[in-house]
């Protein structure tokens, strides 16, 4: 049997199920489920989110300066995304201004995340969907070298050093504690690269790992700590103090050179390492040209990167905010938070319940209602689902839409609106890449248009990282050493009820967190997480979510080896920690593949 | 004979919003305000990062591990496992979303080659971990005092001593302590927390049936 989607999709539900259950490498639990045809392509695609977060219950009461502490602990990843989003709510709640100096150093800690996060997820977490980790024991080290040096100008690049790193890797493998590689599908036909280019990778897989560490010292200057920063309801919680014999902790030239140092050594890694790489395996994949989804349809972003302290208009952001829909490139539509007939979140296929689950709701009307019933066509029982049934509820994630359209967010959806919009900072790189690698535009709506878009984020950010350090400093050295405004600190100065949005680009897409503070204390808080977005299970009105979009489609070279599942559902960098309300059931089996 | 000039990390893991599975933080939030230790002791609170955690453990050469962990005893037993074994317990049988985490930390620092030479690992089997935003069960609760026990004998074991007290604030023993901002301490922690009427507590039916709940 085939549905027609409203977003344009055609599911069939007829062929062979697949139950991929959990999804790894991923922070949190995600379930899919597909249907392949006769020729193993996929006609149907099911994301269930299968934990529940409460994160809106815990914060119920609570002091609301004091949220970003608890919705930093949300997540193992993104840790200061939150926090930021957070306490940008709480101002934008309270009408509270902050200097420019808090300004930058949160451009900052936001930008040493984007660096920080697209590199570990490009190497640890979404490369060996790429590499063959294995086949990388058979590369002659020296055409290994030879490949190398072809593509970048690192140094670090002799026969010897790639002989060092097959001998750890063979080591390693044979002491038979894989780590990391267990559970990879080596030898998969899906696996393209010669043996070279995947010992280069595992090089740079351990490079990558070693050096992440340099990045995230950013965070420990102005955080004060890592890995859970510090920050502040209006501004940053850093002293500034040039001539370094003040404050135990405050921000000295030192710390400022530290830093600058850092942004140099992560620019030449992003941009002598990263790229080649990235550049060089997308050469061995440009026929791959699957797992575009909703890219090429419906994108949005909210804007990030605030050029100026308090100024919240699209113009001001350095990633663009606005959202693309029915494919249309030549219209960028303005994205409002605090709209109710824009942003809504459905329950008709999630896992809560609302009065009427027709209507969506937005987030400061927001409720956060467990209901956890099966649809007649389960297969299996309450606590142990062979088979979902997605014609019902079917996943603890929320359904957002905006305006009533599926919109994937992240990396991708926020190079295509610089694209659409012609910023030249976005479309420049955008059509370098394409046409070094020989490819039309239309490539760039895939999983490797998203991986790529990544990439050229990742570059990006650490880029405009020198720029607002050398912003901060300057202004430093200009006389302004202000870094918070505590003129509404005491909750005497408060309104008697207050609501405000913040809003970050997390390195994985969209995030808004919206709340409302009643007698100085949180009555409603609600985020809306990327992973909601990208991961958001069919709406009342039957419009498949991203990932779903983006599975579909593909074929699958070994059906009980959803390699090509894991690449798509790798690129969007899924976040479950926080998009979804759990704990799994405890995971004995590290990864079910089930075929039905 | 004690080493001189070992690296001590001292890491609590796990989540606080979620009950038991903040014992490893809190052991280590209540050895910070209860203990004195050397400058070369690092106290952390790993919440539940993965490869960020990978550098703290290369930097160890003893590592104390504390954590909720399911051994399949009685909820509330506290256990020790050193050495080799304890990758083996932490990967075994996951129960929070950071365990396969660890253990990844664990391979990516040896691949690195960089192990600690010496392992601890103080569990205890969690009474309950699907009340988010609750705090530690009582039975969990009694088992911080025994846990900091069992750290400080197998740290004096390296000549490493941390008697009761505080350290001063500042100076380099700042750096060396990373703890969970006042806002999540326990006492805080606990009595901020919204009434059951008013805050649902409980997830996936499925995990309920799972920790024989329902």
């Amino acid at each position: 049997m085939s549905i027609q989607t409203p977003n344009g999709f055609t599911l069939d539900t007829s062929g062979t199920r697949i139950v991929v259950d959990p999804v790894t490498r991923i922070e949190g639990h995600l379930r899919c489920e597909v249907n392949l045809d006769e020729h193993n392509v996929i006609r149907n695609a099911v994301s269930s989110g299968t934990m529940w977060r409460a994160l809106e219950v815990i914060l119920k009461g609570r002091d609301p300066r004091d949220a970003w502490a608890f919705t930093e602990r949300i997540c193992g990843v993104c840790t200061g995304t939150h926090a930021l989003t957070s306490v940008r709510a709480v101002e934008d709640a309270l009408g509270i201004q902050i200097p420019e100096n808090a300004n930058s150093i949160r451009n900052i800690m936001q930008l040493t995340l984007q660096s920080h996060d697209h590199l570990v997820h490009f190497y640890h977490l979404h490369a060996l969907d790429w590499v063959d980790v294995v086949s990388a024991l058979n590369a002659d080290p020296k055409a290994t070298s030879t490949l190398a040096q072809s593509i970048s100008a690192w140094p670090q690049s002799s026969p010897g050093w790639f002989r060092d790193v097959q001998n750890r890797l063979k080591r390693f493998v044979e002491s038979g504690q894989l780590g990391p590689f267990m559970n990879g599908y080596w030898g998969n036909p899906a696996y393209k690269l010669p043996p070279e280019a995947n010992l280069m990778a595992v090089a740079h897989y351990l490079e990558a790992l070693d050096f992440q560490r340099e990045i995230v010292k950013i965070h420990t200057v102005y955080g004060g700590k890592n890995p859970h920063p510090n920050w502040l309801v209006g501004g940053v919680p850093c002293a500034i103090n040039v001539d370094g014999t003040g404050a135990v902790g405050a921000i000295n030239m030192e710390r400022l050179n530290l830093v600058s140092s850092i942004i140099d050594r992560t620019i030449d890694f992003i941009d002598q390492v990263y790229i080649p790489d990235l550049l060089a395996i997308a050469s061995f994949y440009k026929d791959w040209t699957f797992g575009g989804g909703l890219s090429s349809r419906s994108v949005m972003s909210y804007g990030d990167i605030p050029e100026r302290a308090n100024d919240d208009s699209a113009a001001n952001q350095l990633l663009p905010r606005g959202a693309i829909i029915n494919g249309n490139l030549n219209e960028v539509h303005e994205v409002n938070l605090r709209d109710p007939e824009q942003i809504q979140e459905f329950v008709a296929h999630s896992w809560y319940s609302y009065k009427d689950e027709n209507k969506g709701l937005h987030p400061w009307d927001g409720v956060t209602e467990p209901n956890f019933v099966l649809g007649p066509n389960t297969k299996g029982t309450r606590t142990n689902i062979q088979e979902i049934d997605e014609g019902a509820k079917y996943s603890w994630i929320k359904a957002p839409r905006w305006r009533g359209h599926a919109m994937e967010v992240g990396p991708l959806a926020r190079w295509v609106i610089g694209y659409a919009q012609g910023t030249p900072e976005f479309k420049e790189p955008v059509e370098k890449v394409l046409t070094d690698l020989n490819l039309p535009v239309e490539a760039l709506f895939s999983t490797l248009g998203r991986t790529a878009a990544r990439g050229l984020e990742a570059s990006w950010a650490v880029h405009k990282l020198r720029y607002f350090q050398d912003k901060l400093v300057a202004n430093i050295k200009a006389g302004d050493s202000a870094t918070a405004n505590i003129t509404k600190w005491d909750p005497d100065t408060w309104p008697r009820e207050a609501r405000g949005v913040g809003t970050t680009e997390a390195p994985r897409g969209a995030l808004g967190h919206w709340i409302v503070i009643e007698n100085g204390r949180i009555e409603n808080y609600q985020a809306v997480v990327p992973t909601t977005w990208n991961g958001s299970p069919r709406d009342p009105a039957g419009n498949i979510g991203a990932f779903e979009a983006a599975l579909m489609n593909t074929p699958v070279a070994v059906a009980d080896q959803p390699l090509e599942i894991l690449r798509t559902l790798h690129s969007f960098d899924p976040c479950l920690a926080c998009s979804t309300h759990v704990m799994s059931p405890d995971g004995q089996e590290l990864t079910r593949v089930k075929v039905r | 004979m004690p080493k001189p000039n070992l690296n001590v990390l001292i890491l609590g893991i796990g989540n606080v919003l979620w009950a038991d599975e903040g014992f490893g933080v809190r052991v280590v939030e209540a050895l910070a305000a209860g203990y004195r230790f050397g400058p070369r002791v690092r106290l952390l609170d790993g919440g539940t990062q993965g490869i960020y955690l990978v550098d703290q453990v290369r930097w160890a050469d003893v590592l104390v591990v504390f954590d909720a962990v399911d051994y399949g005893l009685p909820p509330g037993t506290l256990k020790r496992v050193e050495g080799a074994e304890v990758p083996k317990f932490m990967g075994a049988k996951k129960m929070s979303l950071h365990q396969t985490g660890f253990q990844e930390v664990l391979a990516l620092a040896d691949l690195l080659g960089e192990f600690p030479e010496h392992l601890l690992l103080i569990g205890v089997q969690p009474v309950e971990l699907d009340d988010f935003g609750g705090s530690l069960r009582p039975e969990v609760k009694a088992c911080i005092a025994p846990a900091i026990t069992l750290a400080r004998d197998y740290l004096a074991g390296f000549g490493v001593h941390c008697p009761p007290g505080s350290d001063p604030d500042g100076g380099g023993h700042a750096q060396l302590r990373d703890l969970p901002d006042p806002a999540l301490a326990l006492d805080v922690y606990e009595s901020g927390r919204p009434s059951a009427a008013s805050a649902y507590r409980h997830g996936d039916p499925r995990v309920l049936a799972a920790a024989g709940a329902c």
